[in-house]
């Protein structure tokens, strides 16, 4: 027998080993859910690793409040299909102070309702490692970073002073009060975690298919108008087109695409022609040069 | 319009075609390596721009970020692609390895661009652990430096077969052939003993792209193929398959009582339901009932594979063991040759513990024996007794408990190990075992009939080591000595270690420089260990600085008997006192390495004893030793008595 492992399924091996070394060597991991594709792969492989038990760990989904009404009905939908645990965090501070991205702006609001909300997260819980859905090929300060991403005590990242990470052997040990980040898409692309998704039939939010639905075009960017919260402007109108996200995130800072690609092949044949990157529609990466590294630093998965 | 990604140009069967298309696509992992400014992130930024992997957004973000920070003038400065960290953008300069990800109509690519300064050696080594194929590119102005050499070397012992040697800026000498061939023979003449299958030599402007995806009118002299077409064909077949069977038990899946199974990816070889394994460590054999995974049971799986073995019985395997082909078993020694690399700023020393990591198992381990490091420009072996930052050497390794594994050459993944520091958790070191040593096959455990529990019972005591720890002159040897008496009077068998009196004789051949501390710790441990066998009290009274030598010492000991005592003086009274003038002396700088001066005192964070001595009487003190010492004896035989605390 001599069978060469296919592309994805080296991928998939890679991500495998990477959930089941942190379930062996911490004592208390934790799923970070964002309810986007990237999560629902990695839901998928987290069920492959342990099958036939489940994952030996809970899901938690930090709350900005300000996610897509589709993206909450989803993640409580895959809870209840799929009998993880599920853990929901607001940053109730936050929630009284009025926190929002109209107001404060995407870097304000993006700090205190994801960064600090998900640092009172693991220190509410006391995680010791916190898997996350980044992949290498997003962002370049992203491509940087370790399978295995060490943080001190105060949940910061040092970029110039990385662990180095031999082979697939990984140093997980850390002092009380640290926590490793851990990465297991790391090696996949966008272009990947689409093809598995169609591949292995994952069910992802609807958001992600095209159809008509409610915009206003601001900022250069066509935002889905969800709920009565996010008020028009002058001259502003909502208008219905036919658009899809590639990306999801909080809904007034994630931009839809218009597209006609309603399956998940459509999908994939949009991706192949794709002339721009995925982050383009996250408001958040064009704050700043360099953007992405100062939030990660700070704690942003 | 901009928010319009693109239109879908597949009809949808034309999709499941191109997804049938992709997954034939072999995949190769390679890194570019070298000196500072030989090109490395310039030649990533070329390819993926020229395979087309860059977005528009992305372009637009360089063209802003080429002329804030941008080394190239007017053009389009591609390094800062893939220089991700701002600190990279800043200085201009590449910190830690990037990974980026490319293909073309025939393979999938993943790159790593690692650093070329020496002091981030070991992101370079993070990204060559990883890749099949190195290409080395070198400055045609400057020819092979050191870095090249030392890249060369890692590059060789991480077990890279295949070498693209890039002549880079050759348009810079104008294209000439003469300088290209001269380096190649350099190269050449260097490399010869590294055990590389292929090198081919490219010459390359990666700035202006000759001979990176096409071959360029201006190099007419060189037939050679253009990079691209190298990397699309070059052989680098994965032979794990055909190696013997070796799976690292990494999981012990128990969801139930009725469910037992082995969670690992298959190191090498291949697998099939009603196959025959044994144990590596234990050689109790047994019989793959079934091939575990998602979706059903799986017939047969091969290297690289995730799985989940269950076997036909109740054989005792946990995390760190292997299962492997009865007919090739692996080695299990505890004592074994190795190339290390190492990466740490603090020194690797001999005789200081480190904890030893293979992919799934871990255990304590020392270098008993560093028998040369390899002078990265000429391969001499030179004696050395630590090994710096960023050195290559080979060692001889023990550690606590046996490991199963394979030589590196053999497999790349059951002959590899980090070396992580027990203190800060960081990963030190990295190891490439090359050969078991003789002498562990040979020596094996003696088992004696008279135990150390008989021993200590005919004393009626419990055997204890007391570890004394301080400054020069802080009054270790006052108070161990008036605790022993004390202890003697009270009919209690004792003996004192004490640090001036061993190093006039067990430890007479060695010095104060670090690594001789560290073994001087090391043997009065190991001999305080037998003492304490014996069914003594041992009472330690070393100088003893550095944590991880009495880590060592603690963990040498059996639970509840290492008791920690920091004499705690100030180093100005100290000085102040100096018995034996030896402060004087080492402030006038007559006596090299003094402990508080210009050696290092790392005190001890959780000692079980701390005595703060100024102010106090040296009986005051020992009356809290012997309390401590009465109360742990009292509380052992309670639980001894009652079966819990």
């Amino acid at each position: 027998m001599n069978i060469a492992l296919t592309h994805l399924q080296r991928l998939e091996a890679e991500s495998i080993h990477i959930f089941r070394e942190v379930a062996a060597s911490f004592s208390k991991p934790v799923m970070l859910y964002s309810v986007g594709k990237d999560s629902s792969v990695l839901m998928h492989l987290a069920m492959k690793a342990f099958y036939p038990a489940k994952p030996p760990f809970p899901f938690l989904h930090v709350d900005t409040t300000w996610k897509f009404r589709e993206m909450i009905a989803f993640r409580d939908q895959m809870a209840q299909r799929l009998g993880f645990d599920l853990l929901v965090h607001v940053n109730e501070d936050g929630v009284r102070d009025g926190i929002n991205p109209f107001d404060h702006g995407s870097n304000t609001h993006t700090h205190v309702m994801k960064t600090v909300a998900l640092r009172q997260a693991l220190d509410k819980y006391g995680f010791d490692a916190a898997f996350g859905g980044a992949r290498r090929d997003e962002e370049k300060s992203r491509a940087k970073e370790r399978i295995f991403s060490f943080r001190n005590a105060q949940h910061v990242w040092d970029p110039k002073n990385q662990r180095p990470e031999m082979w697939k052997i990984f140093n997980t040990r850390i002092a009380p009060g640290e926590s490793i980040r851990v990465f297991p898409l790391s090696n996949w692309t966008e272009l990947d975690i689409w093809q598995y998704i169609l591949q292995e039939n994952i069910p992802i939010v609807p958001l992600y298919f095209a159809k008509e639905r409610p915009v206003v075009e601001r900022d250069g960017m066509l935002i889905l108008k969800d709920d009565d919260r996010m008020a028009l402007r002058p001259g502003e109108t909502v208008e219905n087109r036919l658009v899809r996200f590639r990306t999801l995130g909080c809904y007034p800072l994630t931009g839809a695409i218009e597209s006609d690609a309603d399956t998940l092949e459509a999908i994939v044949g949009e991706m192949l022609t794709a002339r721009t990157s995925e982050r383009q529609g996250r408001l958040i990466d064009r704050d700043e040069a360099g953007s992405m590294e100062k939030k990660k630093r700070e704690g942003y998965f | 319009m901009r928010h319009i990604l693109a239109k879908s140009l597949a009809p949808t069967d034309g999709i499941r075609e191109y997804m049938a298309a992709q997954e034939k696509k072999s995949l190769l992992r390679f890194l570019t390596c070298g000196s500072v400014d030989d090109g490395k992130s310039t030649l990533i930024g070329r390819l993926l721009s020229d395979t087309k992997q860059i977005f528009e957004d992305q372009l637009a973000a360089l063209e802003r970020d080429s002329r804030k920070h941008g080394t190239t003038g007017d053009d389009v400065d591609f390094a800062l692609l893939v220089d991700g960290l701002e600190a990279e953008r800043e200085q201009g300069i590449t910190i830690d390895v990037a990974y980026r990800f490319f293909a073309t109509p025939k393979r999938k690519f993943i790159v790593a661009d690692t650093p070329g300064h020496e002091q981030y050696t070991r992101n370079m080594a993070t990204g060559a652990s990883t890749a099949d194929l190195a290409i080395v590119l070198i400055d045609a102005r400057q020819g092979v430096l050191r870095q090249t050499r030392r890249h060369s070397i890692i590059a060789s012992l991480l077990g890279i077969r295949h070498i693209v040697l890039a002549v880079n800026k050759i348009d810079l000498v104008g294209f000439d052939q003469a300088v290209f061939d001269r380096i190649v023979e350099d190269y050449r003449q260097f490399s010869h003993e590294l055990g590389f299958q292929t090198i081919v030599p490219i010459p390359m402007s990666a700035r202006y792209g000759d001979n990176v995806t096409s071959r360029s009118d201006k190099t007419a002299w060189y037939s050679g193929p253009s990079l691209i077409e190298h990397l699309e064909t070059v052989s680098v077949d994965d032979a794990a398959v055909e190696l013997p069977f070796r799976f690292p038990v990494q999981y012990v899946n128990r969801p139930n009582l009725d469910f037992r199974g082995f969670a690992g990816t298959i190191a090498s070889g291949q697998v099939a339901q009603g196959d025959e394994v044994v144990v590596a460590k234990s050689g109790k054999a047994s019989r793959v009932k079934r091939i575990v995974a998602h979706g059903g049971d799986l017939a047969q799986a091969v290297a690289g594979q995730a799985i989940t073995l269950v076997l036909d019985d109740e054989v005792e395997v946990s995390r760190g063991n292997l299962l492997v082909s009865p007919a090739a078993r692996p080695q299990v020694a505890d004592q074994f040759a190795a190339n290390i690399v190492w990466f740490d700023e603090a020194a690797l020393l001999p005789g200081r513990s480190y904890i030893l990591r293979t992919e799934t198992d871990q255990t304590s381990a020392t270098v008993t024996d560093l028998k040369y490091r390899v002078n990265v420009n000429d391969f001499a072996r030179e004696a050395a007794k630590s090994l710096d930052m960023n050195e290559v050497g080979i060692c001889n390794i023990s550690t606590r408990a046996p490991i199963a594994f394979d030589t590196f050459a053999d497999n790349r993944t059951t002959g590899a190990f980090i070396l992580i520091d027990r203190i800060t958790n960081a990963t030190v070191g990295a190891g490439m075992i090359l050969h078991t040593l003789r002498r562990a096959e040979n020596i094996h455990w003696q088992s004696l009939d008279v135990g150390k529990r008989g021993r200590s019972d005919l004393k009626g005591q419990r055997p204890a080591v007391f570890w004394f720890t301080g400054l020069s002159g802080s009054g270790k040897s006052t108070i161990a000595n008036l605790l022993e008496k004390k202890l003697f009077a009270s009919g209690r068998h004792t003996y004192i270690l004490d640090g001036d009196n061993v190093r006039h004789g067990l430890n007479r051949d060695l010095g104060f420089t670090d690594a001789d501390r560290v073994e001087n710790i090391r043997r009065v441990a190991e001999v305080a260990k037998l003492m304490a066998d014996a069914g003594l009290i041992v009472i330690v009274s070393f100088i003893s600085p550095f944590s991880a030598e009495r880590r060592m010492a603690r963990e040498l000991m059996a639970d509840g008997e290492f008791v920690e005592v920091f004499v705690d003086t100030p180093f100005e009274e100290c000085a102040r006192r100096d018995p034996k003038g030896l402060y004087a002396r080492a402030l006038n700088g007559e006596i090299k390495n003094f402990t508080g001066v210009d050696s290092p005192y790392e005190a001890p964070e959780k000692p079980e004893i701390h005595l703060k001595t100024l102010g106090k009487t040296a009986e005051e003190m020992v009356e809290a030793l012997e309390h401590w010492l009465n109360e742990r004896d009292i509380a052992e035989d309670q639980y001894e008595a009652g079966g819990g605390i």
